[in-house]
């Protein structure tokens, strides 16, 4: 890169000074119809965020509580902690209302669009996670909710668009493109440059403009500071290892943000290998979604970042198993952590993936999301690294998955599956 | 071809100047000279290299007094489904921004032609050939194969004269306006109906060339109707002293009429033209019919707005 590159103001990690920027990642690469509501969010994030003006953190973690069923439990893993020899423990965010952690986030930002006087919400979603978060919370706090999704999305996660319709949204199929979680993004932020003053867009990752990265990781790093205090209690020490699945990196950044200065806690985010780590330059395509492990700095969706693109920097259609870790792009701040060597990504291809969540079904009765089965592959792959304490970060559940799971694991040799060839055709 | 060696090296005296007083190119400031600018858009390589540059002359032959050039870009977030369209077409077709600097070489236009793009593309820039201006950088020390300057330096040796970055912020913009006052290149900003205060500051310490002048909010796209925040901007831009070109929306000559008696300097015109090309090839019209289509449009806006003054 020119040395134009390296003209940032450098900002300490998670901090994230009032530039919104992580070393040289992160900014605000807006439309100019844009900025004003960036700046506007930016002051509400500050006020009530950060210095908890009227109550709002009060009133937040009060709703967690009642509406989320915070706090979720540390859960130790008797059968993965024999196979590996080590203790595995699972932080379960599938037991959060709507069997994943992106309500953390939802819930944050319809609230805190309601202290804005914001009437109106807007969202994108990809797996259909952050789109049924959004709706939920939308519903509870009663605020009018439209949600984009891609095409194809749509018909991987059918059950998902029913529960956004059942919570009273309004979903909108995004055909752009390979109509995946990059696309709707795309859309989500055209509605908002028309619809700007009324409406607040409540992003599903720790990507895009400042404050987006840093309000949502505050939202999520919840989870990080329940596990410090229940490890505190249940092992009496902090953990050796937290381990993520990593697409934009809310989940990842929710179980990190606590453990970013305790340099003795490995922070491991796994992202996914897709079929192969290698792109198709001529197609545009890259059959993964490593931005960590295989991408290049550039700018996407309003922010600096590691990105998946071809060498004049169109951004290549992305691809996993599951459909919450299919983009190109990654949060600046989890981007800024790997360059700095405090996170090591690693990446988990989809038939590990698959395995991971048979393993976790079968031995833990526990059926988790095609992404956080991504982690669950990692502990099998790299096990000989695996001492002392593990704390796996569940993300979800696997309900939404199931039928992609069966067509899946017929569609491959996968080892430890059960026998689903009854279910053949009849689903 | 305009003169590229022109804006390469020291500008001449312009008569606009941004506050902070560097000279905007010289041949964009002689565009708003006579009468009210008329600068059609369209997006580079829709739908195929060869018809695209007969597009873009029959613009200028239809009256164009700048031409804005889009280099195609796979998530243009600030476009509507008309301009999407064409950037989907154009990027199927082959386009690159080294194929797209090659294309601005070949055309047959003497009128200032105007870069828009997003900002990743400027970010990635890699030269990929041989030229004067990667040669003088190799030999003062080669910082800049890539990046902003690199793209700025390829985009003034192939004959470009401004840049329009739709997602690039003014408080971004610094490597790239280092860039583009090294290289005589204006760096246009658009003014949105919610830009105001320190903001409008900002763009008005940093803007050079013209103001693009946003009719409205939301994406680009034809309206019937032009929006009474058009004048409410231009009301806001009166003491400034760049030339203020309106765009999004406009598709009629009335309305180019309209938006020019308002005080408008220049409009800027692209979903109404980039509509033709798309009839075109949805209704297999031959490249001379769709060309024949564009220049008459063209000629229709360039009237219009001249009726306004």
């Amino acid at each position: 890169m020119s040395t134009d590159h390296a003209t940032e103001t450098e900002e300490t990690a998670t901090g994230a000074g009032g530039d919104g920027k992580f070393g040289d990642y992160g900014g605000q690469y807006v439309p100019e119809a844009l900025m004003p509501a960036i700046q506007e969010l930016r002051d509400a994030y500050e006020r009530y965020v950060v210095n908890n003006e009227d109550g709002f953190m009060d009133e937040f973690r009060r709703r967690l509580a009642d509406f989320g069923g915070r706090p979720t439990p540390l859960q130790r893993a008797d059968r993965l902690s024999e196979r590996y020899d080590c203790d595995v423990y699972l932080k379960r965010e599938d037991l959060l209302h709507g069997g994943a952690h992106k309500l953390n986030n939802a819930l944050g930002q319809v609230l805190l669009a309601k202290y804005m006087g914001k009437d109106r919400i807007i969202a994108e979603t990809g797996a259909g996670q952050h789109g049924t978060a959004t709706a939920m919370a939308a519903a509870h706090l009663d605020m009018p909710c439209t949600i984009y999704m891609g095409e194809r999305d749509i018909n991987r996660q059918r059950p998902n668009v029913f529960r956004m319709k059942l919570n009273g949204s309004d979903v909108k199929p995004v055909t752009a493109g390979r109509g995946t979680l990059k696309e709707a993004i795309s859309e989500t932020m055209r509605d908002w440059a028309a619809s700007v003053e009324t409406t607040h867009y409540v992003i599903g990752s720790i990507v895009g403009p400042h404050p987006f990265p840093v309000m949502v990781r505050d939202f999520h790093a919840v989870i990080s500071e329940e596990i410090r205090s229940q490890s505190r209690d249940q092992i009496g020490a902090l953990p050796d290892a937290v381990v993520a699945c990593a697409g934009g990196g809310s989940n990842t950044m929710g179980a990190f943000a606590h453990f970013v200065d305790d340099e003795d806690v490995d922070l491991v985010a796994v992202e996914a290998g897709g079929s192969s780590l290698s792109v198709d330059e001529e197609e545009g395509v890259a059959p993964n979604s490593a931005s960590l492990s295989t991408g290049d700095e550039g700018v996407l969706h309003g922010a600096r970042t590691k990105l998946l693109q071809d060498s004049s920097g169109q951004i290549m259609e992305s691809h996993s198993i599951s459909s919450g870790l299919d983009y190109a792009g990654v949060g600046p701040e989890l981007a800024h952590l790997v360059d700095e060597g405090r996170v090591t990504p690693v990446a988990v291809d989809d038939d590990a993936a698959l395995e991971g969540f048979h393993r976790l079904s079968n031995t833990e009765g526990i059926i988790p999301a095609l992404e956080t089965a991504h982690a669950f592959g990692y502990l099998e792959e790299y096990q000989d690294d695996l001492s002392g304490t593990v704390v796996v970060n569940v993300s979800g559940r696997g309900d939404k998955d199931l039928q992609a799971a069966i067509e899946e694991t017929e569609a491959r040799d996968v080892p430890n599956a059960p026998d689903m060839s009854m279910f053949s055709g009849g689903i | 071809m305009a003169d590229s060696t022109g804006s390469a090296e020291a500008p001449e005296p312009a008569e606009t100047r941004r506050s902070d007083g560097a000279a905007a190119n010289s041949e964009i400031a002689a565009a708003f000279n006579d009468g009210p600018a008329f600068i059609p858009y369209l997006a580079v390589g829709d739908p195929s290299y060869e018809a695209s540059k007969e597009y873009v002359e029959a613009l200028a032959r239809g009256g164009a007094d700048i031409i804005e050039l889009g280099l195609p870009f796979s998530e243009p977030i600030a476009e509507g489904p008309t301009i999407q369209g064409a950037i989907v077409r154009a990027l199927e077709a082959g386009m690159t921004p080294n194929r797209y600097f090659e294309f601005v070489e070949d055309l047959a236009v003497d009128v200032p032609l105007v870069c828009m793009t997003y900002y990743n593309l400027i970010y990635q820039y890699s030269y990929d050939g041989d030229s004067e201006a990667q040669r003088a950088s190799d030999a003062s020390g080669g910082a800049a194969s890539t990046g902003p300057a690199a793209f700025v330096a390829r985009a003034a040796e192939a004959g470009i004269s401004g840049l329009v970055v739709p997602d690039l912020p003014a408080e971004e913009a610094d490597p790239l306006r280092a860039a583009c006052d090294e290289h005589g290149l204006d760096l246009v900003f658009i003014v949105a109906p919610t830009t105001e205060g320190e903001r409008l500051q900002s763009m008005m310490e940093r803007v050079s060339g013209y103001v693009y002048v946003q009719a409205r909010l939301g994406t680009t796209g034809t309206k019937s109707d032009v929006s009474d925040q058009t004048d409410r901007s231009l009301q806001r831009l009166s003491e400034w002293d760049v030339p203020k070109a309106v765009g999004f929306g406009i598709s009629s000559g009335d309305q180019a009429e309209r938006i020019v008696a308002s005080g408008a300097d220049g409009i800027i015109v692209g979903s109404a033209l980039v509509d033709i090309v798309a009839d075109g090839v949805d209704n297999d019209w031959s490249t001379e019919e769709t060309a024949a289509k564009l220049e008459s449009k063209a000629e229709e806006l360039a009237k219009g707005a001249t009726r306004g003054r």
